[in-house]
């Protein structure tokens, strides 16, 4: 297996050209058909290729390689799809691809996979010659039966005409089907772009709006139990003993096992096999457990901060030049765990019968889990089909190298010692104590100002766990998801050091919407700010003097922000305060003011401006709706949540009451502006979370004087 | 055994009385519309109509609902069901779409009491509903648009 | 490798500052002078009445608080016309008829019938004992309720004796309903005196 990091991938992105991998004769209904099986394919359809199926009753039905969780992936590469084909936008539809690390690999990636941002990126090129593939054949097919030419015939709304005839996609799928299949179809030119580019309402709206939108909790299989885990609340603690005789006592408990993961409850209903799992009575083994607190945690990343890591990034000579220094600034940012908190919890479903088992589930990494499966149950991985499912939110929970859900729904298959169906359920109490943390964090700054106000010195030490380490993206050496953002920085700062302190904890570290950015965009953008701030800079026109020659996209949003929020260097009007941040992630570039109020010791946002360059906007319906949800993401994290480990260990959040989600009483107005651009798309799924902390610490600063050194801004919950 | 109805069919479970309404809903009568997040009334996944009025079925026993009215996503009806959901497509409110069923519950209860609220009205009788995607601009808003429908 | 068991604790509910028992009324026979008893008799009553159970739905303006450190109610709700919420979001559309535990794990939704906020006029949060005593007896204030109602409502309102049975994960008032009526209705012999 080939696996590119996103890194790699996006390096090499500007010449990479992408191929539809498809036979050379269309008869072979190629891709969908192989990996749908044959009975799936309606008589008289079309399938060109593994992505579009074009059926005689007129429907285009997408496979979506991409999990679609809210972040749009369903109806932007329906999109890039229609726009190809020239199909009217009323009959796309669009269905999961099932798991196939092959044929849905994640271009990026090298298998199949959702995160990084990269799912229109990587699909772009893919997806548009799927369409202009499907349309070649169906115009070849037209000319064919009304013997005209076929550069002559003209496609609209999904309708093929020479001008005296005409007949629909549906009309046509037959014939096409027996036809060839270009190997690199054109594909438009931008400026005969008509979807692309446009607000395209999302083809999951309606089933999300009325309760029939299916999602992994909702599939129920006949004679299937539901299974929930004890699982230890001090991370890495393993079942001593346990006593299940007062749980098997309760109506509806059919059976409990142990399981690598805990102690599994199985029952008939959920209500039971909760009930039972209260009554389980168990020991935990702490040998390998994190018994730290996270005070304690935060305690021996400061101290490793002291030392030297890996280099990161280097440029000049960052130690003489803040020794030579007018003035030296320093700090020290510490940010805590993070669960993601789908608002679906993690669940799984699995059914095994004589020697084959099904899988629904929300997976990000299908093929791992899947993989995961097959191998726990000893099965052949032709007998494990993995359907994957609508999932309720995942902001890179789902994301599994482990495939830990996929292990533990075949573990609980395993043990049950029989044929059968099973779903798990996790619950908030599972979600929030589960680790796969956005990692604990320590950045240690310096910063030097000369007497002229120029910054000329920067030093960057960010200590954390890698979450590369140990998954298939390993690549050794420096994990650049532990710094990114805090180099390759958009400023020319002619001394700069940037290193990497490595920590190994027993509890899992994963990647959180926007991954190292999560931290680094709130280190950077707070601490370049006060170094403006004592330099006597504005914070807008300080960071545009700072910015690379190169930097013209970060400056082109930098300067449309400021224009939209009527930006003059006020800082501080009557009660509102206002703060600024810039910062780039997944290749899509994102700056933010915000205005804010102190409400009680906190601040209140009221509202947020925000410009993106992500490129090409492919529906800036959905990029919009993405920045708005990014912003709100960011904000409640910023200001409430915080996972800790108590004494021994204990993590001390368990739900919602004490991890607080941000409401719709706290949520600000938020105005989009999106650059116009002809670059190849990029992501929207993450980077406008990264600068919302950041802006608000620093219009935090303005109104009292400092922004927090630590996050979140409610240090005691609430 | 607690007799109710729900979506205006009569059901008896044989199931004990202190199951919450949700798992009911969803285990014993496979309606899957109404969602679990969290279990103790924080989030509002849950919300079902009893009765007319907006409750959290995580933490409703069915043995507190003999002779109630259950309504859920899938067989609530009238106008404000219609503007809401309306709404709700018109300017793609959802993202991942978990905690929809729960605000749509909760948008159609304040608009039967309130047929024109304010932001304010809005975020007093939404607050109690998480969406972990942050879709709280475009509830707000989509209330609103259900309000000028049902006016209209 | 050093190997150790430990049996996961229950988070233990924190211990109020409060006596955790109401004395009884033959207690306060010692003293001497009828309006100094009063006021030790009302001074116990407000055990009861400033304990975290009462004092967090008497709130003196919006909205209620909960938990023994009386922190905002969770999610934000509004005290609304009624006393009972926004609409949209009365106080039923969490709280039931009864106590509910919850199933994922420990911890428990009150509930009882009726559930609501007092009004205004009664609110208690950050009045002193004397502010408390004067509210109580003034009929403008406390539901146009005479000393004999007032005791009925101390003694016997059940919304009241939810306060001694207040659901896992919550600690209860000190003594019992009865008790509490009792010294209630011997504040009430001796004078309803108010502390100075």
């Amino acid at each position: 297996m080939t696996v590119q990091t996103r890194r790699q991938f996006l390096a090499a992105s500007a010449g990479l050209v992408i191929g539809v991998a498809l036979p050379i004769r269309a008869r072979a209904q190629s891709g969908a058909a192989a990996a749908l099986g044959d009975g799936t394919l309606a008589e008289g359809s079309f399938a060109p290729n593994a992505f579009v199926r074009v059926a005689p009753d007129n429907t285009i039905t997408v496979f979506c390689k991409h999990i679609e969780f809210g972040q749009g992936p369903y109806t932007g590469l329906a999109t890039l799809v229609a726009e190809e084909m020239d199909a009217d936008w009323s009959q796309m539809r669009v269905e999961a691809a099932p798991a196939d690390d092959e044929l849905y690999k994640n271009l990026a990636f090298g298998i199949q996979g959702t995160g990084g941002s990269t799912a229109m990126a990587n699909s772009w090129m893919q997806m548009r010659q799927a369409g202009a593939a499907a349309r070649a054949m169906l115009v070849a097919a037209a000319a064919e039966r009304w013997g005209s030419d076929a550069a002559t015939l003209t496609v609209s709304a999904g309708t093929v005409s020479d001008g005296s005839n005409s007949a629909t996609f549906g009309e046509l799928a037959e014939a096409a089907a027996a036809q060839d299949v270009p190997v690199e179809p054109a594909v438009k030119n931008p400026s005969e772009f008509t979807l692309i580019g446009t607000d395209r309402p999302k083809v999951d709206s309606r089933s999300k709006s009325d309760g029939t939108a299916m999602f992994t909790m909702d599939v129920y299989r006949d004679g299937m139990e539901t299974v929930v885990v004890r699982r230890p609340r001090v991370i890495g603690a393993t079942v001593a003993s346990f006593d299940d005789a007062a749980a098997l006592e309760v109506p509806g408990v059919t059976a409990v096992r142990q399981i690598p993961q805990g102690v599994a409850v199985y029952a008939t209903s959920t209500a039971a096999a909760l009930k039972g799992r209260e009554a389980l009575s168990v020991e935990w083994d702490y040998t390998d457990a994190e018994t730290r607190s996270s005070e304690e945690i935060f305690a021996a990343f400061s101290e490793a901060a002291r030392s030297p890591g890996l280099e990161a990034e280097k440029v000049g000579d960052s130690a003489g030049a803040i020794a030579a220094a007018e003035t030296v600034h320093e700090a020290e940012f510490l940010f805590p765990f993070l669960a993601h908190a789908p608002l679906e919890p993690l669940d799984a479903v699995l059914e095994l019968k004589d020697g084959k088992a099904e899988i629904w589930m929300g997976a990000q990494f299908p093929g791992a889990d899947k993989g995961a499966v097959t191998q726990v149950l000893g099965l052949e991985p032709a007998d494990v089909t993995m359907n994957v499912m609508l999932a309720g939110g995942s902001f890179g929970r789902r994301a599994q190298p482990t495939a830990h859900i996929g292990v533990e729904i075949a573990s609980i298959a395993k043990a049950a010692g029989r044929d059968g169906a099973w779903k798990l359920v996790w619950t908030r109490e599972d979600d929030l104590t589960g680790a796969y943390y956005r990692p604990i964090t320590v950045h240690r700054m310096r910063g030097g100002i000369a007497a002229d106000g120029s910054i000329v010195g920067w030093e960057d030490r960010v200590v954390n766990q890698s979450i590369m380490a140990g998954t298939p993206f390993d690549q050794g050496g420096a994990d650049p998801t532990s710094f990114e953002g805090s180099t390759n920085m958009p400023y020319a700062l002619p001394n700069l050091t940037v290193d990497w302190v490595k920590q190994e904890l027993p509890v899992a570290p994963l990647w959180w919407r926007s991954v190292g950015h999560t931290h680094t965009a709130y280190a950077t953008e707070v601490f370049l700010d006060e170094l403006l701030e004592k330099a006597g800079k504005d914070p807008v026109q300080g960071r545009l003097d700072l910015l690379k020659d190169e930097a013209g996209r970060d400056r082109a949003v930098l300067e449309r922000v400021a224009e939209m929020a009527g930006w003059d260097g006020t800082k501080v009007r009557g009660d509102r305060a206002y703060g600024v941040a810039l910062h780039e992630s997944f290749q899509s570039y994102v700056a933010q003011i915000v205005e804010i109020s102190d409400a009680g010791g906190l601040p209140r946002v009221h509202k947020v401006w925000c410009a993106i360059d992500c490129g090409i906007a492919v529906n800036p319906n959905v990029i919009r709706a993405q920045i708005e949800g990014g912003i709100g993401y960011g904000l409640g994290t910023a200001l409430y949540n915080e996972l800790t480990l108590g004494e021994g260990g204990e993590v001390q959040q368990l739900n919602f009451d004490t991890y607080r989600m941000l409401r719709i009483n706290e949520m600000p107005e938020v105005e989009v502006a999106i650059i116009d651009s002809d670059a190849d798309p990029t992501g929207v799924g993450e980077p406008g979370t990264p600068p919302i902390a950041p802006a608000v610490a620093n219009a935090w600063r303005a109104l009292t004087g400092s922004s927090p050194r630590r996050l979140p801004f409610a240090r005691a919950g609430v | 055994m607690a007799t109710f109805t729900v979506n205006g069919k009569d059901v008896t479970l044989e199931v004990p009385d202190d199951t919450p309404l949700l798992w009911a809903l969803r285990d014993d009568l496979r309606l899957t519309g109404t969602k679990f997040g969290c279990g103790i009334a924080q989030c509002g996944a849950c919300t079902v109509m009893v009765d007319g009025m907006p409750r959290r079925s995580c933490v409703t026993p069915i043995g507190t609902l003999d002779g109630a009215s259950v309504e859920t996503i899938e067989g609530i009806e009238g106008p404000e069901v219609e503007a809401v959901q309306a709404a709700w497509v018109g300017i793609d409110v959802p993202q991942c779409g978990w905690c929809q069923s729960g605000q749509v519950m909760s948008a159609v209860g304040l608009l039967r009491m309130n047929p024109a609220p304010t932001d304010e009205d809005i975020d007093n009788a939404m607050a109690g509903n998480v969406c972990r995607c942050a879709t709280y601009v475009r509830i707000r808003q989509a209330i609103h648009d259900a309000a000028d429908m049902l006016e209209g | 490798m050093k190997k150790w068991l430990m049996i996961a604790a229950l988070a233990a509910t924190p211990a109020l500052a409060q006596d955790a028992e109401l004395r009884a009324v033959g207690d306060f026979d010692d003293i001497e002078g009828e309006e100094v008893r009063s006021v030790a008799l009302f001074e116990e009553m407000l055990k009861v009445i400033e304990h975290p159970r009462c004092l967090n739905c008497h709130p003196v303006n919006g909205g209620p608080t909960q938990g023994d450190d009386m922190t905002p109610h969770m999610p934000p709700v509004v005290r609304g016309d009624a006393d009972f919420g926004a609409p949209g979001m009365f106080c039923t559309t969490c709280h039931g008829t009864q106590n509910v535990a919850f199933v994922t794990g420990d911890g428990s939704i009150p509930g009882h019938e009726p559930w609501a906020l007092a009004p205004v006029s009664m609110g208690w949060q950050g009045l002193s004992g004397a502010e408390i005593c004067a509210q109580l007896k003034d009929p403008e204030r406390n539901g146009d309720r005479d000393l004999a109602e007032l005791h009925e409502h101390m003694a016997e309102d059940g919304l009241v004796g939810w306060g001694w049975h207040p659901g896992d994960g919550r600690t209860p008032v000190p003594g019992t309903q009865e008790a509490f009526g009792e010294i209630v209705q011997a504040w009430i012999d001796t004078g309803a005196a108010c502390p100075g």
